[in-house]
């Protein structure tokens, strides 16, 4: 292991500029020719205002202290906001899986490999997932549970400013995949505690990132969505989409809205409407096609599925699953399908089952169970030559490894797509894409380039893998992303390294192959290159 | 001496089994948290094999769900006995924390042995001339079992320690408790080997103790060198569950209700009990979105919107 790659535990309250540097020439290499330069640098102006000591980046904003009480200040909150994320008034939501992963943890680091974090720097030690987990332990049983001979027993860790602002920082050098809880012997979980010290600085410091929070959550709060879309204008844009496709693909539809009594009340993450408006036509093409009763509804935080709060504050969660729930229970529908979402999936089906009580227990489900049922049930009509192309599933976390849903958006593809192959691994196994846990919409500074090199870079190298007996500007290929942050991280790499033009690589959702083998539209739904 | 060291043993007995319950009972105690699994599920059924679980059904909550507790053995089994997790995402460690981990699996095996050889022998089965067969064979198992779970976990501890200082990742992470802990097991392990070479060969001694202790019956130890085995046995058994050792059972917890605990809230009053117990918890976070609006309880502040209201409001006057 080079120096500048190995990092102590000590290291952490150091007084330096900076913990560690992933170089250039350390980043695991991907298939093919590409080229990383040396980091940008983060702007002055921001390295006043926060503290940037952790790496080349900057994520979270912590405001730098500037005089001796301020520091301590720092300090004193973090340690307030650590005794409560111990107690169960404050955490009886996470309280139980944390306090498992404090004392069980047998530091094999056994889960280091399976992390494409640690794997993409190189193996710096900062992204080894037991890094950030091992100093939390060590302040929580030195100064949280206060264990006799602590220092001896759990080893020491110097709690100054440094400590609070990196560790904060270092919460946001995870996706919170859980890929290394999948492979830890012992059950331990070190994505939980990536989030729980989000939530000590969101819940107890008011400190979250501003993508997250204030332009996140807290929009959805205020206008039913962290696109600022108000009811009006978010219906005005889907009728609009609406008469747009219906012109395009030759196929008349109709978007319901707010139809009381409906079987389904399918929620969008509503970054589709404004990025990837062929996505909602196509969830409003195949359900009108197979008679499908359902409507979406203009209540506050309703049509918009995404819930930030899953990535960094257990409130924020619980406000906008409470929500969601609240409208479908007032439309007196049968059920809530989620869109092409995967944290939003996670969040409302599976995170929310235990916090809705029992007057808003509406049944929650996936689209993909409707969506293969409606595409083997010979409802509509497929010519899957349309979908003659290359074809790889992208998995997101939060739909397979944390929800279990593997089978039916293979059936689906399997069944129209003749020329789909797998990546390596795949399905509970799969590797995150990289813009898991709120990065996918944060394009602050240089944040973009460490999702390039760092984060998202083991998902493109698995998607050239799949498709590395097609590889170059000849053929056509389609990489299916049926979550919009897993759209978003993989549209900015794409980008990044000119794959549109270079690999005549497109990507985009499961729907949109459904509605382009469909015989009762127009032919070439999907778009590559220049004829987005 | 002699009685000092039987106290010991009844208090190290107890301390075991105190430590244990009282980890146990604090996770059962521990307030309902949310549901976190993770795929594979073993015990679903039908779908565990390539990862899947029930949410893949259209209206999931009308269909019976398929958990069968042999899947979950299927996991657990091998997860146990070969720490499979770690053949297959760590097998540099695994050649050296495996040998360890059958040490003290045959060690504790070895313990069972001398048990039941005890309750025979007290309960006269095996006694007299005549030893039925399945007494000699619990007892020429205890021979066998002993002396190799001994050896074992020696060498897989000595090599633990080697691979805590050499490795620079796991030197990192590596502290004073983990090299006490493995020497603690080196020499205790050490000194059963002495005894079992110089003083023990069959085990009668260590069996005769376990009659004593089961029997109250505090009578003389002449071995020192055995003195000091039944010691430092005693206080290692006391010492494991009082840290993070203790994996060796809680690890049931950690798979069985947190990794797949997929239970639906459905048909389940008692979640629905205790989601009302917790929603009524205080809530004491600081940040300015929580704190401040009057709002005490985790219902309260979860159903308050702290930025829409006007905004709704003027909506409505809107349309
Ligand atoms: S989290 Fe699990 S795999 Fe990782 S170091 Fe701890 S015990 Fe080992
Ligand atoms: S959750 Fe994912 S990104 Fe975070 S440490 Fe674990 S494997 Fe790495």
């Amino acid at each position: 292991m080079s120096k500048s790659k190995m990092v102590k535990i000590s290291d952490i309250s150091k007084d330096s500029d900076k913990l560690t540097s992933v170089a250039v020439e350390d980043l695991m290499p991907l298939p093919g020719d590409f080229e990383d330069k040396e980091w940008d640098e983060i702007p002055e102006e921001t390295r006043e205002q926060y503290a940037c000591i952790l790496d080349d980046v900057n994520i979270l904003q912590i405001p730098l202290p500037k005089t001796t009480k301020e520091e301590e200040e720092l300090v004193n909150k973090f340690i307030n906001g650590m005794r409560k994320l111990f107690t169960k008034e404050d955490n009886w939501t996470f309280l139980t899986l944390l306090e498992t992963t404090m004392e069980y943890c047998a530091k094999c680091n056994t889960c280091s490999d399976s992390c494409h974090l640690f794997e993409a720097s190189g193996e710096n030690e900062m992204y080894r997932p037991n890094y950030r987990t091992e100093i939390f332990r060590r302040i929580y049983k030195k100064y949280v549970k206060e264990e006799p001979l602590s220092k001896w027993r759990n080893g020491d860790v110097d709690l100054n400013w440094r400590t609070v602002a990196r560790i904060g920082e270092l919460a946001y050098r995870c996706n919170i995949c859980r890929r290394c809880a999948q492979t830890c012997p012992i059950g331990a979980d070190n994505a939980l505690v990536a989030r729980e010290i989000r939530k000590i600085f969101s819940q107890e410091m008011g400190i979250a990132t501003p993508e997250l929070h204030k332009s996140g959550s807290m929009l959805q709060l205020q206008y039913g969505s962290s696109t600022k879309m108000n009811k009006l204008i978010v219906r005005d844009n889907i009728d609009f989409i609406d008469e747009d496709f219906s012109e395009e693909t030759g196929y008349e539809f109709k978007t319901p809205w707010d139809v009381e009594g409906a079987d389904i009340l399918l929620i969008h993450n509503a970054g589709e409407i404004m990025a990837w408006p062929e996505n909602i036509a196509a969830f409003s093409i195949i359900f009108q096609a197979a008679g499908i009763s359902w409507t979406l509804s203009s209540d506050l935080a309703a049509y918009d599925s995404i819930n930030y709060g899953v990535f960094y504050d257990d409130v924020q969660f619980a406000r906008t699953a409470i929500l969601q729930a609240q409208a479908a229970t007032r439309l007196g529908v049968k059920k809530i399908v989620l869109g092409e979402c995967g944290h939003a999936h996670k969040a409302l089906t599976v995170i929310a089952d235990r916090v809705l009580p029992e007057p808003l227990k509406i049944p929650r489900e996936s689209c993909f169970p409707i969506l293969r049922d409606i595409v083997m049930s010979g409802k509509i009509k497929f010519d899957p030559e349309r979908n003659n192309f290359p074809v790889t599933l992208h998995d997101p976390c939060n739909i397979t490894r944390l929800m279990g849903i593997i089978k039916p958006q293979r059936d689906i593809v399997k069944k129209l797509c003749p020329q789909f192959r797998e990546m390596n691994p795949h399905g509970p196994f799969n590797y995150c894409c990289g813009g898991g846990s709120g990065y996918a919409i944060m394009s602050r500074n240089n944040i973009p380039e460490w999702r390039f090199k760092i984060t998202g870079r083991k998902k493109l190298s698995q998607i050239l893998d799949a498709f590395s007996d097609c590889r170059g500007s000849e053929m056509k290929k389609y990489v299916c992303a049926p979550c919009s942050n897993c759209k978003g991280q993989i549209r900015d790499i794409f980008k990044r390294y000119d794959l549109f033009e270079k690999e005549q690589l497109a990507y985009g959702g499961l729907v949109e192959l459904i509605v382009n083998a469909m015989v009762d539209v127009n032919p070439g739904y999907i778009k590559w290159g220049e004829e987005y | 001496m002699s009685q000092a060291v039987y106290l010991i043993a009844y208090l190290a007995i107890i301390v075991f089994i105190s430590a244990v319950i009282k980890r146990i009972v604090h996770y059962i105690r521990s307030p309902l948290h949310v549901r976190w699994e993770i795929y594979p599920v073993a015990h679903d059924s039908k779908r565990a094999s390539y990862g899947g679980g029930y949410l893949e059904e259209v209206d999931w909550w009308k269909k019976e769900r398929n958990v069968s507790l042999i899947g979950e053995l299927k996991v657990m089994i091998p997860e146990i006995l070969f720490l499979k997790t770690v053949w297959e995402n760590n097998r540099p460690l695994w050649y050296i924390t495996y040998p360890f981990h059958l040490g003290l699996y045959l060690t504790i095996a070895f313990f069972a042995l001398l048990i039941i050889g005890a309750i025979a022998q007290l309960s006269g089965v095996a006694a007299g001339p005549k030893v039925p067969l399945l007494m000699s064979t619990v007892m020429a198992l205890t021979n066998l079992i002993g002396p190799v779970g001994f050896i074992l976990a020696i060498i897989g501890a000595a090599g633990l320690i080697y691979k805590r200082l050499t490795n620079p990742g796991l030197r990192n992470y590596s502290t004073f408790s983990h090299f006490f802990n493995l020497i603690l097991f080196i020499v205790t392990m050490g000194i059963a080997i002495l005894t079992w070479l110089f003083i023990d060969p069959t085990f009668i001694l260590a069996r005769a103790f376990i009659v004593n202790l089961i029997s109250f019956n505090i009578s003389q130890i002449n071995s020192s060198l055995f003195l000091l085995q039944v010691l430092l046995a005693v206080l290692t058994i006391a010492y494991i569950p009082l840290t993070h050792m203790s994996h060796f059972f809680m690890k049931y917890f950690l798979y069985h209700d947190i990794r797949w605990g997929d239970e639906p809230n459905i048909n389940t009053p008692e979640t629905d009990k205790k989601i009302g117990v917790v929603l009524n918890y205080p809530v004491s976070w600081s940040a300015p979105h929580i704190a401040g609006h009057g709002k005490e309880t985790w219902a309260e502040v979860a159903t308050f919107n702290p930025v829409a209201e006007p905004e709704t409001g003027k909506e409505k006057v809107d349309e």
